[in-house]
C-alpha cells in the first residue's frame, strides 16, 4: 500500500509535468481503442441482458410460468391413522386400513379424454361419469371414487388419464360386523365418529394430521421434503371391557331367540359382577357396520342403553331388599296372598292364581304381585323409593355412552299407595337394561353398587354400599328359588352352576294404556349364585309366537349364554350333580390308566 | 501503523470466519436435509408397517371369526359341545 501511494505520487508528478510541457496531448490518450472497446463491451452486455429479459418475460413467459408452477413449495398435511378399538383381550372391533381415493380435476380432463377404461376399472357407469364431470366443469376437484384399494388406485393411475390424482385416506373396518355394531357404532367416510363408542371416544381415537413443507411437481407429487412443521399424531387405541367371545355368543343366542319368538327386538347385557365392566352388550335389530347402505336408521341404537322399559317383576328383589334392610321383615316371615288379588285405592292387583301364605322368598319365587304389594305398603314410602334410587334407577350408570337414557323414577308414588305398590312389581317406573343389570350387580357384589364401564378396568374399582352384605346374600338366596323346579325361571338353569335370578313379564304400554296382547319378556340373573361372577339381563320385546312369559322367552337365553360363558371364562362349577364329580388324587383306581 | 496492521489482521480473520460459517451453514443445511429425508423414510416405514399390522389383524380376525370356527367345528370336524350329563368333573 505504501509502495502504491509512492508510485501514485510519482505518476501524478510525472503527469503534471507532462501536462505543463505538452498541453496539446491531453485530448489524445495513449491508446484510444481501449476505451472504445470497454464501452462496446458494456453496451453489448446491456443489450444481451435486455435481450434475455425480453426473451424470458415476453417470448417464453408461458414456459417459465409452467416451470415456476412445477417447482412450488407447498404445505401438505400428513394423513393419520384413526385409533383401533379392541376388546379386553386385544381382539379388534374396529381397524383402519389405508385406501386411496381417486379424484379428478375437471379443468384438465377435456371432453375428448377417454374415460371408458377408467370407468370399467372402477366399475362406474361411463355415461354417468361423463355427466358428473360436465356438471362439475367449473370446479377443480371432484371425487372419481373414494376408498378403493391401493392396488386398484395404482392401476387407475397407470392409465395416465389427464387430471386424475389420488389421495391417501383410511377406511374403517369392523371385523365383528353386526355382532357389536350397536355398541361400537361407526365413523363416517371422513373418519368422524357418528355413533356409539366411535362417537363417545372420538377425540381419543382421532389423531392430529401433521404438516410438512414439500417441493411438489405439477402432478402434485412431492419430490422433495423440505421441513416438518408439525408432527403427525396417530389416533390412540382404545381397549374396551367387552369380551369378543362373549359378545358373539350373546348376540347369536339373542338373535336366535328373537327370531324364534317372532319378537320385534331385544337386548342383553352381561356385566362383570366384581368390576362393573360391560362384557357383552347386544341388541336386535342390528346392522352391518361395514355396509351401511341398507341400514335402517333405528337399527343403530344401542337399545340396552338408550331405550327404557318397565322392569315388571324383576323389580321385586329390589323391593324385598328394602324390606330386609328396614328390619321389619325377616326372610321367614309369612305374607298372606289369598285370595290371589287385593284392592288398593279402587284398583285391583292380581296374581296368576291364589298362592296362599308365602314367605318372603316365596313371594319372589312365585312372583306374587299381591305379596310384594303388601310388603311394599308396610314400608316407609321414602325408604322404598330411596332404595330404588340408591340402586341407580332414574340416574345414569356412569357409562358415558352417547344417548344414554336415565329412565323414570317419579316421586309421585310417595303419595299414592296404588302407584307405590305397582312400583314394587315394576310398573310406573322405567329403566334401561343396563341400569337393571347394574342394580342386580349390586346384589352380586354383596350390596356394593359399582359404576358401569365400557372400558377395561384394571385397578380395583370402588363403589357405594347400598345395602348390607347380609341383605344382598339373603336376596340372592331367595332368587335361587326362582330357578328351582317350583319357580318361574327354571329354564334359566345352568348345568353344574347355581343361578340366582328373576323373571319378568310386562304388558307393553301403548297409546291409552297397557296393551293386552303385547308383552316384554325379561330375565335378570347372576351365576354362580354363591359368589357371582357374571350378571346378565335379557329383554325380549313383543314375542309373538305364543310364548311370552319371561321364564319361557328370556330365561333360556340366559341359560345358553351363561353355560357358554362359564366355559369360556373357566369358572369352577359350584353345583355338580351327584355322580359327576370324581376325586383325582392319583390313587391307582383313578390314576392315568389310559396308557 | 501497528493499529492499522491489527485492523487488517482482524479483517482477514473475520473474512475467513464468515467464509467458514457460510460453508458450515451449507454443510449443516445439507445434513439437516439428509436427516430429514431419513426421518421421513423411517416414518414412512412406520406407517407402512402399521398398515400391514392393521391388514394382518383384519385378516386374522376374518379367519378366526367365531361364527366361522363354530361352523367348521360343527360341520367339517363334526364337533359338538358335550351335554351336561356327558361331563365328569375331576377334583384335583
Amino acid at each position: 500500500m505504501k509502495a502504491a501511494t509512492k508510485q501514485g505520487g510519482t505518476a501524478r508528478g510525472v503527469n503534471s509535468r507532462t501536462l505543463k510541457t505538452h498541453p496539446a496531448n491531453t485530448a489524445r490518450p495513449l491508446m484510444p481503442w481501449r476505451r472504445i472497446a470497454v464501452l462496446v463491451l458494456f453496451c453489448a452486455a446491456v443489450a444481451m441482458l435486455a435481450g434475455r429479459a425480453l426473451d424470458m418475460q415476453v417470448l417464453h413467459s408461458a414456459f417459465f410460468e409452467r416451470q415456476g408452477d412445477a417447482r412450488q413449495l407447498r404445505t401438505v398435511s400428513i394423513p393419520v391413522h384413526r385409533g383401533d378399538i379392541v376388546d379386553r383381550n386385544g381382539e379388534p372391533f374396529a381397524v383402519s386400513t389405508p385406501v386411496s381415493s381417486l379424484w379428478l380435476n375437471p379443468q384438465e380432463a377435456t371432453a375428448s379424454t377417454d374415460l371408458s377404461e377408467m370407468a370399467k376399472l372402477l366399475s362406474l357407469d361411463p355415461a354417468r361419469l361423463r355427466e358428473k364431470i360436465e356438471s362439475n366443469r367449473e370446479r377443480e376437484f371432484m371425487y372419481l371414487k373414494r376408498h378403493v384399494s391401493p392396488e386398484v388406485a395404482q392401476q387407475a393411475l397407470a392409465l395416465h388419464v389427464p387430471g386424475v390424482y389420488q389421495q391417501h385416506e383410511f377406511r374403517r373396518y369392523y371385523p365383528a360386523g353386526e355382532v357389536a355394531a350397536n355398541v361400537i357404532g361407526f365413523a363416517d367416510i371422513d373418519d368422524n365418529g357418528q355413533e356409539g363408542i366411535e362417537l363417545e371416544f372420538d377425540a381419543w381415537l382421532k389423531g392430529t394430521p401433521g404438516k410438512k413443507r414439500v417441493i411438489r411437481d405439477r402432478l402434485g407429487r412431492a419430490f422433495d421434503d423440505v421441513e416438518r412443521i408439525s408432527t403427525a399424531q396417530p389416533g390412540k387405541t382404545i381397549q374396551l371391557s367387552l369380551d369378543k367371545r362373549l359378545q358373539y355368543l350373546t348376540y347369536r343366542t339373542l338373535k336366535a331367540a328373537v327370531l324364534k319368538h317372532g319378537a320385534v327386538g331385544g337386548s342383553a347385557v352381561v356385566l362383570d359382577a366384581e368390576t362393573g365392566e360391560v362384557l357383552a352388550i347386544v341388541n336386535q335389530p342390528s346392522f352391518n357396520a361395514n355396509d351401511r347402505g341398507q341400514m335402517r336408521p333405528d337399527a343403530t341404537r344401542n337399545r340396552a342403553v338408550t331405550d327404557v322399559f318397565e322392569p315388571g317383576s324383576t323389580m321385586k328383589p329390589l323391593t324385598v331388599a328394602m324390606a330386609l334392610e328396614s328390619g321389619r321383615w325377616k326372610p321367614w316371615y309369612k305374607v298372606e296372598t289369598a285370595p290371589g288379588y287385593m284392592r288398593v285405592l279402587g284398583n285391583t292387583i292380581r296374581d296368576h292364581r291364589n298362592y296362599g301364605d308365602l314367605d318372603v322368598g316365596g313371594v319372589i319365587e312365585k312372583s306374587s304381585n299381591v305379596g310384594i304389594s303388601k310388603i311394599a305398603l308396610s314400608l316407609d314410602a321414602e325408604d322404598q323409593l330411596g332404595m330404588y334410587r340408591r340402586l341407580g334407577l332414574g340416574s345414569d350408570t356412569g357409562s358415558g355412552f352417547p344417548g344414554e337414557a336415565i329412565g323414570r323414577l317419579s316421586g309421585e308414588a310417595l303419595h299414592n299407595d296404588f302407584e307405590r305398590a305397582s312400583m314394587a312389581f315394576g310398573y310406573g317406573v322405567s329403566v334401561t337394561p343396563l341400569q337393571l343389570a347394574r342394580a342386580y350387580a349390586a346384589f352380586a357384589a354383596d350390596g356394593v353398587l359399582k359404576p358401569v364401564s365400557f372400558l377395561r378396568v384394571d385397578a380395583g374399582i370402588g363403589g357405594q354400599r347400598v345395602m348390607s352384605a347380609e341383605t344382598a346374600r339373603e336376596v340372592r338366596k331367595m332368587m335361587r328359588r326362582v330357578i328351582s323346579d317350583e319357580g318361574t325361571g327354571r329354564r334359566a338353569a345352568v348345568a353344574n352352576y347355581s343361578v340366582a335370578g328373576k323373571t319378568g313379564t310386562v304388558h307393553k304400554f301403548a297409546a291409552g294404556g297397557y296393551a293386552e296382547d303385547r308383552y316384554m319378556s325379561i330375565f335378570a340373573g347372576m351365576v354362580p349364585a354363591n359368589d357371582p361372577r357374571l350378571v346378565m339381563v335379557v329383554m325380549i320385546d313383543e314375542p309373538s309366537n305364543g310364548e311370552h312369559f319371561g321364564g319361557e322367552v328370556a330365561a333360556p337365553v340366559f341359560s345358553t349364554v351363561m353355560t357358554g360363558a362359564m366355559r369360556l371364562l373357566d369358572v369352577p362349577p359350584d353345583q355338580v350333580r351327584d355322580g359327576r364329580l370324581v376325586l383325582d388324587s392319583g390313587t391307582p383306581d383313578h390314576g392315568d390308566d389310559h396308557a | 501503523m501497528s493499529a492499522r496492521r491489527d485492523f487488517t489482521v482482524i479483517t482477514v480473520l473475520l473474512f475467513a470466519a464468515v467464509l467458514a460459517s457460510a460453508i458450515g451453514l451449507v454443510y449443516s443445511k445439507h445434513q439437516s436435509r439428509k436427516l430429514f429425508v431419513e426421518l421421513e423414510q423411517a416414518n414412512a416405514r412406520i406407517v407402512s408397517l402399521s398398515n400391514d399390522w392393521g391388514r394382518l389383524q383384519l385378516e386374522q380376525s376374518a379367519w378366526s371369526d367365531h361364527g366361522r370356527i363354530e361352523r367348521i367345528a360343527r360341520t367339517r370336524l363334526g364337533m359338538k359341545i358335550p351335554d351336561a350329563n356327558e361331563v365328569i368333573f375331576i377334583k384335583p
